[in-house]
């Protein structure tokens, strides 16, 4: 009897992510992976960037929050917000990787640094408003993902050190969190509230006393009361040090926001075959149309392979309820139960799979299944990014 | 960890056991995912079961309490989602930062209307978001009042409050709030308030507890955690292992599957003892289950290591297994059953 062929990963109908055409194709320079958490999205980013340098090329992979084996197996000991050579890399073909952590705090710090003198940059380093933004503001960390990109991005063209650049995004609920970042942001800092605690410090600003007058006496008065007077007055130094630095922080956001537009730059969307992760993936799929955003396509992650789908279910569990029966072979009883389960859940999958391929029946889409064990040191990279390449 | 004890004080007429009698706030946290607030909504039913009134309580605006009675998004307002067995009540409730403020200003300085004049500017946004530590003061510290409510009059209101908390990742900061506060307020209302949330939370009657999988990323996690929770000096609880597969095969089995010497001839035979449709060839099958069987093995070798990782920091671990039939009433009722049954309540 000929070779029983496993239960295939996606619907026919769905069309094949080519990963060596995505990862080999020169004008590809960026590709973004993004995703709900716990998808595998690090994984993804990391198996991909060893991939594309032993084809050949020279990569920059920016992780964030790698699980600690796999950090320290990529060489990535030292969260020092630089990129670093990966070693065991096969350079054969000529390609290069190298690796680094995502520090946020520190990537804030650069851009006030980098944007003021030394004085008054520490000034709102020290600030305590700037620490709680630079260190816990939701979105603070996306955001930072995305202006380290910008910085890569530009040491990639002028040093040529890099000709692809791989990224991760941070474990957020929602993939759409990442793109929402900037604007959440860019409009938290340059909103009315903020205008208004800094209009003291500019002499009243360009508000007029209508909105002022009124309503600056009652915020700052019941502020005081509230949190008290040296907080409110550390909180006015911080909006109006880092209103001079930045004149619009909205401004900065949008184009860091727009570098994501670029020609040169692919999405991949990581799932894994639940129904909260696709749904998730559905929302960044629609969105990314929506924002003229080039997708590339889904990478179905940690799916349950089905060796012997012939051997269905029921059969298994009523093989292995015989045997029960007769009170003989509990060993291949256990296994059939076994085989049961994992036919079911394998099952279960691809109904969901199938479900988002009928909503989105032109996104390409690559599956990578679940390994039994966790993926920790370059040769799990090499196996995961090979399955995702063959398929 | 079995035996009930009866140290606890009956609050609303139930005599208090299990293996937390003094804790009167059960915090549960855990890496995104690995159900905290499906074990929180269980853990809820298990404290109330017997007849008492616990409030469960989130705090991140997701609404994930009304998704999981499958009722209305709730208001900020305490409604009865649950009946436990034996007449137990559990009350939920979604906390957010924004009304917890405007109560508090309400409460402490009368001040409503002026609250509102903040909102309506989006200072309450702004304070909230700005400094986190704010919000976190206004989060904890309405289920420190409910605590604490009814009981200078003898009779608390609730058994107990489980709060569905924000993950491992932020729990340690997110209790941990004089501290948070304290790098913006030195003196003033914010930090009295914080400093009366810190003793009940640092004090027995809080428990902080850690929803796992017996995974490598979820368990370390887990461990770094309950060492972050431990510098603070932050208490922990249980750690509560969910989703459990356990094994499918005999300790044996699993051994002989994982070195590779199952006896083929033996499973070839259960194989044929099981009359499996003749279309199936009988090697091909062998083949297939012993294969699976070695990556099943492997995986339980890994469970184990990571069970073991667990064991090392000395907490009491429940276990949930995977529902197979997914997350309903019905299944929440039975995995706080087995809470009890473990010797939560
Ligand atoms: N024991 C279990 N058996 C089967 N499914 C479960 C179990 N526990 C949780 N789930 C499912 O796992 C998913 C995640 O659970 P839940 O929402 O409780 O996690 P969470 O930790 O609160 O997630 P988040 O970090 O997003 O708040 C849900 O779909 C839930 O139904
Ligand atoms: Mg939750």
């Amino acid at each position: 009897m000929a070779d029983p062929t496993p239960l295939a990963a996606l619907p026919e109908s769905t069309p094949v992510l080519d990963i060596d055409g995505l990862i080999d194709d020169p004008g590809v320079k960026v590709i973004v992976c993004c995703g709900s958490g716990g998808v595998g999205k690090t994984t993804t980013a990391a198996s991909l960037g060893l991939r594309a340098a032993e084809r050949g090329r020279k990569v920059c992979v920016m992780t964030i929050d790698p699980a600690r084996r796999l950090a320290q197996s990529m060489g990535l000991s030292q969260l020092d917000n630089t990129p670093r050579s990966v070693a065991g890399v096969d350079d054969a073909n000529g390609g290069s990787l190298d690796a680094m952590m995502l520090d946020m705090k520190r990537t804030f710090d650069e851009i006030v640094e980098s944007h003021s003198d030394p004085g008054r940059a520490q000034a709102i380093l020290e600030n305590p408003f700037y620490q709680a933004l630079s260190t816990s503001f939701a979105g603070t960390q996306e955001y930072m993902a995305m202006e380290k990109l910008g910085q890569l991005r530009s040491a990639a063209e002028t040093t040529g050190e890099w000709d692809l650049i791989i990224v991760d995004t941070p474990p957020s609920r929602s993939a759409l969190d990442f793109l929402d970042a900037p604007k959440r942001l860019g409009s938290f800092l340059d909103g009315r509230l903020m205008k208004l605690l800094s209009a003291p410090a500019r002499g009243a600003g360009k508000f007029g006393a209508k909105v002022v007058g009124a309503s600056l006496s009652v915020v700052t008065g019941t502020l005081t009361k509230v949190i008290g007077a040296q907080v409110l007055k550390d909180l006015q130094g911080f909006v109006s040090s880092f209103d001079a630095l930045f004149g619009g922080f909205r401004q900065r956001a949008e184009a860091t926001y727009a570098q994501l537009q670029a020609p040169d730059t692919r999405f991949l969307v990581v799932a894994a075959p639940e129904r909260d992760a696709l749904r998730e993936a559905s929302y960044f799929v629609e969105r990314l149309a929506g924002e003229d955003m080039p997708l590339a396509g889904l990478i179905l992650n940690r799916v349950q392979e089905v060796p012997l789908p012939n051997l269905s279910a029921e059969t298994a569990l009523a093989g292995a309820d015989r045997l029960d029966e007769n009170g003989e072979h509990p060993l291949t009883a256990g296994m059939l139960r076994l085989h049961a389960d994992r036919v079911a859940n394998g099952q279960r999958q691809r109904r969901l799979a199938q479900r988002f391929s009928t909503a989105h029946p032109r996104v390409p889409a690559a599956a990578a299944p679940a390994l039994a064990g966790d993926v920790h040191d370059l040769d799990g990279l090499r196996e995961v990014a090979a399955a995702l390449a063959d398929q | 960890m079995s035996t009930p004890s009866t140290a606890g004080r009956p609050v609303t007429g139930k005599p208090r056991g299990g293996d937390w009698p003094k804790v009167r706030l059960h915090v549960v946290s855990g890496k995104g995912g690995t159900g905290k607030t499906t074990v929180a909504a269980a853990l809820a039913l298990a404290l109330a079961s017997g007849g008492g009134r616990v409030l469960l309580m989130e705090v991140e605006g997701r609404q994930g309490i009304a998704q999981l009675f499958d009722t209305p998004p709730l208001p900020y307002e305490e409604r009865l989602v649950a009946v436990a067995p034996d007449g137990g009540e559990v009350f939920a409730l979604a906390v957010d930062p924004e009304a917890a403020l405007l109560e508090y200003l309400e409460m402490f300085y009368n001040m409503r209307r002026a609250g509102t004049a903040l909102r309506k500017l989006g200072a309450v946004d702004f304070a909230t978001t700005i400094a986190p530590g704010v919000r976190d003061v206004l989060l904890t510290g309405k289920a420190i009042e409910a605590v604490k409510r009814g009981e200078r009059a003898g009779k608390p209101t609730y058994d107990a409050i489980v709060m569905d908390a924000p993950p491992t990742g932020r729990i340690t900061r997110f209790l941990n709030v004089t501290s948070e506060v304290g790098g913006l307020a030195k003196v003033g209302p914010i930090k009295s308030q914080s400093d009366s949330v810190m003793a009940v939370i640092r004090s027995p009657r809080t428990a902080v507890h850690l929803v796992t999988l017996l995974e490598e990323m979820p368990v370390q996690e887990t461990l770094d955690g309950i060492e972050e929770l431990r510098e603070s000096q932050l208490p922990v609880g249980a750690v509560i292992v969910n989703m459990e597969r356990g094994p499918r095969l005999t300790p044996e089995g699993l051994r002989d599957a994982l070195d590779g010497t199952l006896d083929v001839d033996e499973v070839k035979a259960g194989v044929v003892a099981a009359e499996l449709p003749r279309k199936l060839n009988v090697n091909t099958v062998t083949k297939t289950l012993i294969a699976e069987a070695a990556e099943h093995a492997e995986r339980v070798e890994l469970e184990q290591t990571e069970r073991e990782r667990l064991d090392a920091a000395e907490r009491p671990i429940y276990e949930l297994p995977e529902m197979s039939g997914g997350i309903d009433l019905g299944a929440l009722y039975a995995m706080a059953r087995m809470l009890r049954e473990q010797g939560v309540a």
